[in-house]
C-alpha cells in the first residue's frame, strides 16, 4: 500500500499536505482500496467549517457510504469539483486528489507522519 | 436482458376500454394543460402480463429460494395473511369514511398497537410510519419534541455505534442531530469506556440494536441504559433484530424508552419491492403524547384518531399508515400468541447457531461466540491468500437458488456476509445451504475462478455496478 512520504495522517486514513495556513485533504492510498470503487463524494461548500476530527464529507463506493473526517480546523477555501462528475479520481491518484482546502492555524501535534502511519496499518494488517 | 415496457410499446394499443362518458365535461383553463402527451407504454392487457410474469421468473424471493440476507429477516409470508387482508371489510375502506363507520378497523389497529406494547415492553404505540426508516425518524422526532418541551435545548448530538444499520445516523441527522460514532470493544459489544468518555448533557440520545448487527446481544445494556439516563438522555431501540427476542426480553424492560419495529421483518408482512413495509413507533409513558397524528387513541372509552395536540410531532403520512400491511401483522401475532411468538425467536436463533456451528471449522466466525438469530463470516484471509472476497461467495450462491447473505455489513467486518436463516426454514433447506456454503468454500483452494466467474446460471450475470452507480441511466427516453 503506498503511504506518501510530506503529508500527515489521520488513524482514519486521510491524509493531509500543510503549507503554512493552507492545508489540503485527501484520502490515503489505504481507505481508497478499502472502500473500493468510488461512486460519488458528497461534497461540502467553500465557507464551510472543518473541525479536526469530525466528518466533513462523505464517500460512496459499491461497498459502502463511509464518512470522511478533518485531520485539522478551519474554513473551507476551495472545494475539489472534479470530483462531482469523476469520484474515480480518488481511486486512481488519491494522493494528487485532493478533496478540499482549508485556511486557518493548524495544530498538527497529533497526525501521525508517514513511518508512524505505516506501522499502522501494518498492525491492521 | 429483456425489453422494456415502453420498447414493447405501439401507438394506440390499449388494455383498458374506458366507458363512455356520462357527465358533463369540464374545460381547463389553458394555462394548466399539459401541451406534449405523457410518454406511457401503450401494450394490450397479455403483453403487459407477460412481461412482469417474465420479470418475476427473474427475479428471487422468499417464495422461490432460501434467502437469509441478515439484519432483513427475510421469513415467509403466510398466505392467510393476504386472506385476512383481502376481507371486504378492511380491503374496501374508505380513508375519508366517517370513522363510526370504520369501528372494526379501528379496534384492528388498537389490537396491533396493544401487541406491539406488550412484545416491547412500551406504553405506546403508532402505526402511522410506511416503514423502518420513516419509523426510526419518527422516533427521533419523538425524541427531539420530548428534550424541547422539557426547555433543554443544549442536547444538540446522538451516539451511534460503528456497527449500526446505516440508517440510525440517516434518521438522527435528518432531526437535525449531530452523529456521534461510538467504537464496538473486541467482543461485538458497546466499549463501555467510550461510551462514558461520550455522554453529558449534550447527548440527545443513544441508538441502539440488540442483539446487534453482528447477532450478539449486549450484556451490558442495564447498565448501557443506566448510564444514557442519569446524564439526561433517552435510548433508541432499532427493532430490526426483534426476530431474536421476542417474548425472552423486551426492550422497554431493558431501558428503551423508544422503539421503532419493521412489520415486514420480524411480523411476516411481504419485504422489499412487494411491501409496502411498516414501520410502527412506540414509546414509553413519558413520550406518548408526542406520538404522531393519525395514531388510534381513546378518548372516554371510545377509538378514535389522533387529531391535534399541541405537543404531537404532527402527522408521518397520510391517513392512517399502511393499514392492510398492519391487518397481516396482526394476522400473524394472533394466529403465533404469545407462547409462538416465542417459539419463533427460539427457532430463529437456534436456527442462525445451527448454520453457523455447521460453518465455523471452514469459514471464519467473525464474533465467534453463541450467536443470537444472525452471525457475521469474514473472508478477509481468503481474499488475502486467494483473491476471493465475499462478493465472489454470495455470486456463486446464486448459481444454487440461493439468495446471497448480506455483504460488506457491518463495516468494522472487512469482507464480511451477514448470514440469517430465520425460524421459518426447515432443517432440510438449512442442511443443503450448508453443504453449498461448504462446497463453495472448496473452490477457493479448488477451482477458484469458477467462483470468480459466477453466477453462471443467472439471467444476468455480474453486473457492472460501477458503472450504473456513477452514470446510472434513470429515465426511458423514446428514440425519434
Amino acid at each position: 500500500m503506498n503511504v506518501k512520504e510530506d503529508v500527515l495522517y489521520l488513524p482514519s486514513h486521510e491524509w493531509v499536505k500543510i503549507e503554512d495556513d493552507t492545508a489540503w485533504i485527501g484520502i490515503s492510498d489505504y481507505a481508497q482500496h478499502a472502500l473500493g470503487d468510488i461512486v460519488y463524494v458528497s461534497l461540502p461548500d467553500v465557507d464551510d467549517q472543518v473541525d479536526k476530527g469530525k466528518s466533513f464529507c462523505d464517500i460512496e463506493s459499491v461497498k459502502a457510504v463511509s464518512d470522511v473526517y478533518s485531520p485539522v480546523s478551519g474554513v473551507i477555501v476551495a472545494v475539489n469539483q472534479e470530483l462531482e462528475d469523476t469520484p474515480e479520481k480518488l481511486n486512481e491518484d488519491p494522493y494528487a486528489t485532493w478533496i478540499v482546502k482549508v485556511k486557518g492555524t493548524f495544530d498538527t501535534s497529533d497526525l501521525l507522519d508517514a513511518q508512524a502511519y505505516q506501522e499502522l496499518l501494518k498492525q491492521e494488517g | 436482458m429483456s425489453q422494456l415496457i415502453f420498447e414493447l410499446s405501439r401507438d394506440g394499443r390499449r388494455c383498458v376500454h374506458l366507458p363512455k362518458e356520462d357527465i358533463p365535461s369540464y374545460s381547463l383553463d389553458e394555462a394548466f394543460k399539459k401541451t406534449d402527451p405523457i410518454p406511457l407504454a401503450e401494450v394490450a392487457e397479455i403483453d403487459l402480463v407477460r412481461h412482469y410474469i417474465a420479470l418475476s421468473k427473474k427475479a428471487h424471493g422468499v417464495d422461490s429460494g432460501f434467502y437469509p440476507l441478515g439484519s432483513c429477516t427475510m421469513k415467509y409470508n403466510p398466505r392467510i395473511n393476504e386472506e385476512a387482508a383481502a376481507l371486504p371489510g378492511f380491503a374496501l375502506l374508505h380513508p375519508y369514511q366517517p370513522l363510526e363507520t370504520v369501528k372494526g378497523a379501528l379496534v384492528a389497529m388498537d389490537h396491533l398497537q396493544q401487541a406491539l406494547c406488550e412484545v416491547c415492553g412500551m406504553d405506546g404505540f403508532s402505526l402511522q410510519p410506511a416503514a423502518g426508516a420513516h419509523g426510526e425518524f419518527a422516533g427521533m422526532l419523538l425524541i427531539r419534541a420530548y428534550h424541547q418541551a422539557n426547555n433543554d435545548h443544549k442536547r444538540t448530538k446522538v451516539i451511534v455505534p460503528d456497527a449500526a444499520h446505516g440508517t440510525n445516523p440517516a434518521s438522527a441527522s435528518m432531526a437535525g442531530y449531530d452523529v456521534i460514532t461510538l467504537p464496538s470493544n473486541d467482543k461485538g459489544g458497546v466499549d463501555m469506556d467510550a461510551l462514558k468518555s461520550m455522554v453529558d448533557d449534550t447527548v440527545a440520545a443513544l441508538m441502539l440494536t440488540n442483539p446487534n448487527t453482528l447477532g450478539l446481544f449486549d450484556p451490558n445494556i442495564k447498565e448501557i441504559a443506566d448510564l444514557v439516563h442519569e446524564h439526561g438522555g433517552l435510548l433508541y431501540y432499532d427493532g430490526a433484530n426483534l426476530n431474536a427476542i421476542m417474548g425472552l426480553s423486551r426492550p422497554g424492560d431493558m431501558g428503551f424508552d423508544v422503539v421503532h419495529l419493521n412489520l415486514h421483518k420480524t411480523f411476516s408482512t411481504p419485504h422489499g419491492a412487494g411491501g409496502p413495509g411498516s414501520g410502527p413507533v412506540g414509546v414509553k409513558k413519558h413520550l406518548i403524547k408526542f406520538l404522531p397524528n393519525g395514531t388510534v387513541i381513546r378518548e372516554n372509552g371510545t377509538l378514535t384518531i389522533k387529531k391535534g395536540d399541541a405537543q404531537t410531532i404532527g402527522r408521518m403520512r397520510s391517513f392512517y399508515g399502511n393499514f392492510l400491511v398492519n391487518i397481516k401483522a396482526l394476522t400473524y401475532i394472533l394466529i403465533l400468541g404469545k407462547e409462538g411468538c416465542k417459539e419463533t425467536s427460539l427457532n430463529a436463533v437456534l436456527n442462525a447457531n445451527y448454520m453457523m456451528e455447521k460453518l465455523s471449522d471452514l469459514y471464519t466466525v467473525a464474533y465467534p461466540q453463541t450467536c443470537m438469530h444472525e452471525f457475521v463470516l469474514s473472508l478477509e484471509h481468503e481474499k488475502n491468500t486467494h483473491g476471493i472476497t465475499a462478493k465472489d461467495i454470495s455470486k456463486a450462491l446464486l448459481d444454487f437458488n440461493i439468495h446471497p447473505p448480506t455483504m460488506y455489513f457491518p463495516q468494522i467486518v472487512h469482507e464480511a456476509l451477514m448470514v440469517e436463516p430465520n425460524e421459518t426454514e426447515s432443517k432440510e433447506t438449512l442442511d443443503r445451504a450448508i453443504s453449498v456454503f461448504r462446497h463453495l468454500y472448496s473452490l477457493i483452494e479448488a477451482d477458484p475462478d469458477l467462483l470468480r466467474n459466477a453466477p453462471t446460471s443467472t439471467p444476468v450475470r455480474r453486473v457492472d455496478d460501477v458503472t450504473a452507480a456513477r452514470s446510472p441511466i434513470l429515465k426511458y427516453i423514446k428514440p425519434e
